[in-house]
């Protein structure tokens, strides 16, 4: 074994309080990726106590990193599961690498790299007892925090050992365990994080507190792009507990106060006038009209096989949309922050910590090395909290007040001072043969670009960083062409769970029903037959496998009885997609009840390879398929006059649980290395939604939401 | 400003807040408990729900002076002498993804069971639809208080 190369392995030495640390930096992964967040970290800390701990550098938002990520090093490491500590990292990326916590990526990027640092930590840990033994190293195994003779079944604690396994090389290329070894991964372990979720106990970051802190609210210009013209404080001033009233950047006035309530009386007392901009106008109308305005523009092409264009026969076409929006994760907007003239800190609930730092040193006006990031829990992401205006606000607030603050986001705030998905607007063509078997298929995808509109250049000309994870066409066609028309909207444009996915199947998967029911032909059978060959197809990086797809159908339609007799009135509908390399498939049964679907079940079933936890998987399914519901039922935003509509969940109604679908989540056993699991749950449920309504109803729905 | 004596998780406290104050911003702010959460401020989601006088109530829109001299339990309450049957039956099913609205559906739920020791499913339903969860874990509430209900067991 030969030592690593300094760029792989920062440091190995011994801690403070002697023991072996060792932290890993994770290369970046593929090139479409470098805006959006491939390169995690973790750190392992073992000492003398016996404790072993792990840095998980991913935010966790329900996800289960706090728990999944630190399986995969415990399962090489040989650790003992029961005494695991975790810490959550802050913004370090010199020591952590990007940090972003997105693309459904974090056990995706972080497998091999967690698995290496298992692995080198248990090897070196074999090799210390070894010598203390003055035995071969042959003759020594790990387990359960303990490296074992086993021919004198002598027994010697990793935290005995960990100053001493400090001292040796780190090995470059240790042996990873057999997938069929595996006591921990693949195992429905329980979450380390419930028990803090079920005592009041577990700290959000709208629950953290530093001494002599105040609150805020910010009085938000209520039209998208709109300024503070002025403002009068006098009132506002009067209320008890008020410190300070000042504008915060063009188009906000922040409120200051010994508490939260103080800072909400003080606002409503505030008296604001603005200046409403170039926006005042604006209707949801017109963000569709700016969709359908630049259809014809100039594409970029995501893939193309054949020549769509020279294709006879049945032609079918449809033009399909999808509304605006809104991520509302339950806990609303906020984040504290202290300025200190020469340095600032934040805590706060955030899925991208050192995008954090850099904004915020900007804002400000210090070097982001000048900027301290604490991760708190968050409650909820969904993507919004990829976004960094929740800090660099609180950041300019407590510069402005000199005090440390923490700024509050009303329910109403988080709804309508936000960004978006955006809308989108898709053409949809075909032209089937004789038989009704597509021999020509393309798709056009209409919608601003999330990522250019924040800054960060496509991938290739015109194509948005996000489409090669998300935008993927996984059926053989001989002649298939999807393009996408990069257009601009005045509506700021956010990540939200599955991203372009969402409304790329729900276009396309509807439209392969339209052309199955054309066809006179089964919806599941109409699917099978365009991925009946075993194919690779290459969509940018990824390699998506007709096989892989084709299994998760089957085994949907399999679990949910597709094609046997159903419950009087009941309707399914079938979906598949892959997204960040995950492929997933689902059945939505329905019955209408006045007119309205009612969704009684939903049957998902993944392939994201080696699965790691099918507990968190269970729930990322279950909770992506209700998640995606709301939205394809009846969530959207709209614009009336530059304004946002809808305020709280009177307006925009997420599903409660009379509402919620018995969802039954199944996963195909794999070894392949593992995918995705957070997003790929969310594009196939609007598709078999609808497909099943068109079952039920012979109503096509091609305009979201359902019930818009 | 006004002084209250309320009755919070069986000990007196006594606060100096604005009458209107609601109970939530009393709870985290002034007295620190913040397990109670902030979701809408409009009694629309149920995650700053607590016991007043033994019913759920939603403290965003309760006013501290309606509670005054009342009894008012909340999560760092509810399992003060030992986990609560419900805290249990969560861990059990492994029920929170983010957790945040979970510290108001376990009060919600355990409100339920105070009155209700065996519901039936569509009263779990009834019970538990004023408690949003954006994580959608609908699904493992219902089987948790189901287990809750029936001793620890499945």
């Amino acid at each position: 074994m030969t030592p690593l190369s300094r760029r792989e392995f920062l440091s190995a030495g011994v801690a403070a309080g002697a023991g072996l640390v060792i932290g890993f930096y994770l290369p970046h992964s593929g090139s479409s990726a470098q805006n959006h967040g491939f390169a995690p970290n973790a750190y392992l800390r073992i000492t003398s106590d016996d404790k072993v701990t792990i840095v998980v550098a991913r935010s966790e938002m329900g996800q289960g990193v706090r728990t999944a990520l630190p399986m995969i090093l415990a399962e090489e490491l040989e650790a003992d599961w029961k005494k695991i500590e975790i810490e959550q990292a802050g913004a370090d990326p010199a020591l952590y690498g990007d940090q972003q916590t997105g693309s459904s990526a974090s056990v995706k990027i972080s497998w091999d790299p967690l698995r290496k640092a298992g692995a080198s930590a248990r090897e070196m840990l074999i090799s210390a007892a070894a010598l203390e033994w003055g035995v071969p190293r042959s003759g020594c195994r790990a387990e359960n925090s303990s490296v074992v003779h086993a021919a004198t079944n002598r027994r010697l604690s990793y935290g005995h050992l960990a100053a001493k396994a400090a001292d040796l090389p780190i090995p470059v290329a240790p042996p990873l365990k057999d997938a069929k070894d595996y006591k921990l991964v693949g195992t429905r372990v329980a979450r380390l994080d419930t028990p803090s979720k079920v005592d009041g106990s577990a700290v959000f970051g709208i629950d953290f507190r530093v001494p002599d802190m105040k609150y805020a609210l910010l009085a938000r210009c209520p039209v998208i792009g709109g300024t503070v013209a002025s403002f009068d404080d006098q009132e506002a001033k009067k209320i008890s507990g008020v410190s300070y009233v000042g504008k915060i950047g063009e188009s906000a006035v922040a409120v200051v106060a010994d508490s939260v309530w103080g800072a909400m009386e003080a606002r409503r007392a505030l008296n604001v006038t603005w200046d409403e901009g170039p926006n005042h106008d604006l209707n949801t109308e017109a963000v569709y009209d700016l969709l359908k305005q630049s259809a014809n523009g100039k594409a970029a092409v995501l893939y193309e096989t054949g020549d769509v264009s020279k294709v006879a026969g049945r032609k079918i076409e449809a033009t399909y949309q999808t509304p605006l929006m809104a991520h509302a994760a339950m806990e609303p907007g906020n984040c504290t922050a202290h300025f200190r003239g020469s340095n600032c800190e934040i805590w706060g609930p955030m899925q991208w910590p050192p995008d954090v730092r850099d904004a915020v040193a900007k804002a400000v006006g210090l070097d982001p090395g000048e900027v301290k990031i604490n991760v708190t829990l968050l409650g909820g992401g969904f993507g919004r909290r990829l976004d960094h205006d929740y800090a660099v606000e609180a950041a300019l607030v407590s510069k402005a007040a000199k005090v440390p603050v923490k700024v509050i986001w009303t329910r109403e705030d988080d709804m309508r001072f936000s960004a978006y998905r955006p809308a989108s607007y898709h053409l949809l063509h075909a032209v089937l043969d004789g038989s009704g078997w597509p021999v020509a298929f393309s798709h056009r995808i209409v919608e601003p670009s999330v990522n250019t509109q924040k800054g960060f250049p496509p991938v290739v000309q015109g194509v948005d960083v996000d489409l090669p994870d998300e935008a993927g066409l996984i059926y053989s066609f001989p002649n298939a062409r999807r393009d996408y028309v990069m257009t601009v909207t005045p509506v700021p444009p956010a990540y939200m769970r599955s991203v372009y996915g969402l409304e790329t199947a729900f276009a396309c998967e509807s439209f392969i029903d339209e052309l199955a029911t054309a066809a006179g032909k089964d919806p599941l059978e109409y699917r099978l037959h365009l991925l009946a060959k075993d194919e690779d197809i290459k969509f940018f990086d990824t390699t998506w496998k007709t096989a892989r797809m084709r299994g998760v159908l089957q085994l949907t339609a399999e679990k949910a009885g597709w094609g046997k007799s159903l419950p009087a009135g009941h309707y399914q509908g079938i979906a598949c997609f892959g997204c960040f390399g995950t492929y997933m498939a689902e059945v939505v049964e329905i019955s209408m009840e006045n007119d309205q679907p009612r969704v009684h079940r939903v049957v998902g079933a993944m392939d994201c390879g080696q699965v790691i936890n099918p507990n968190i998987l269970e729930q990322q399914i279950q909770g992506g398929v209700i998640f995606a519901l709301c939205n394809a039922l009846r969530c959207q935003i709209t614009i009336a006059k530059g304004r946002v509509v809808q305020g709280n969940f009177d307006e925009y109604q997420p599903i409660r649980m009379n509402e919620a679908p018995v969802v039954e989540a199944y996963f195909v056993a794999s070894t392949e290395a593992p995918t995705g699991a957070g997003e790929p749950p969310i594009p196939p449920l609007a598709p078999a939604l609808c497909n099943a309504i068109y079952a039920a109803t012979k109503n096509r729905i091609r305009s979201l939401p359902v019930m818009g | 400003m006004a002084d209250f004596s309320l009755q919070v998780n069986g000990s007196e406290r006594k606060v100096n807040v604005s009458p209107e104050t609601p109970l939530l911003w009393v709870l985290r702010d002034t007295l620190q408990l913040t397990g109670t959460k902030f979701g809408c401020g409009a009694g629309l989601c149920g995650a700053c729900t607590v016991h007043v006088e033994g019913a759920a109530v939603r403290s965003c829109s309760t006013p501290v002076s309606q509670v005054a001299g009342k009894s008012i339990l909340t999560i760092e309450g509810l399992g003060a002498k030992g986990p609560h049957p419900l805290q249990q039956a969560w861990i059990a099913e492994d029920v929170p993804q983010c957790g945040y609205c979970q510290s108001g559906q376990i009060m919600q739920a355990a409100a339920l069971l105070a009155k209700t020791p065996s519901p039936s499913e569509a009263q779990i339903v009834e019970a538990m639809t004023g408690n949003i969860c954006r994580c959608g874990t609908y699904d493992r509430i219902r089987k948790a208080i189901q287990r809750a209900a029936n001793g620890g067991a499945r």
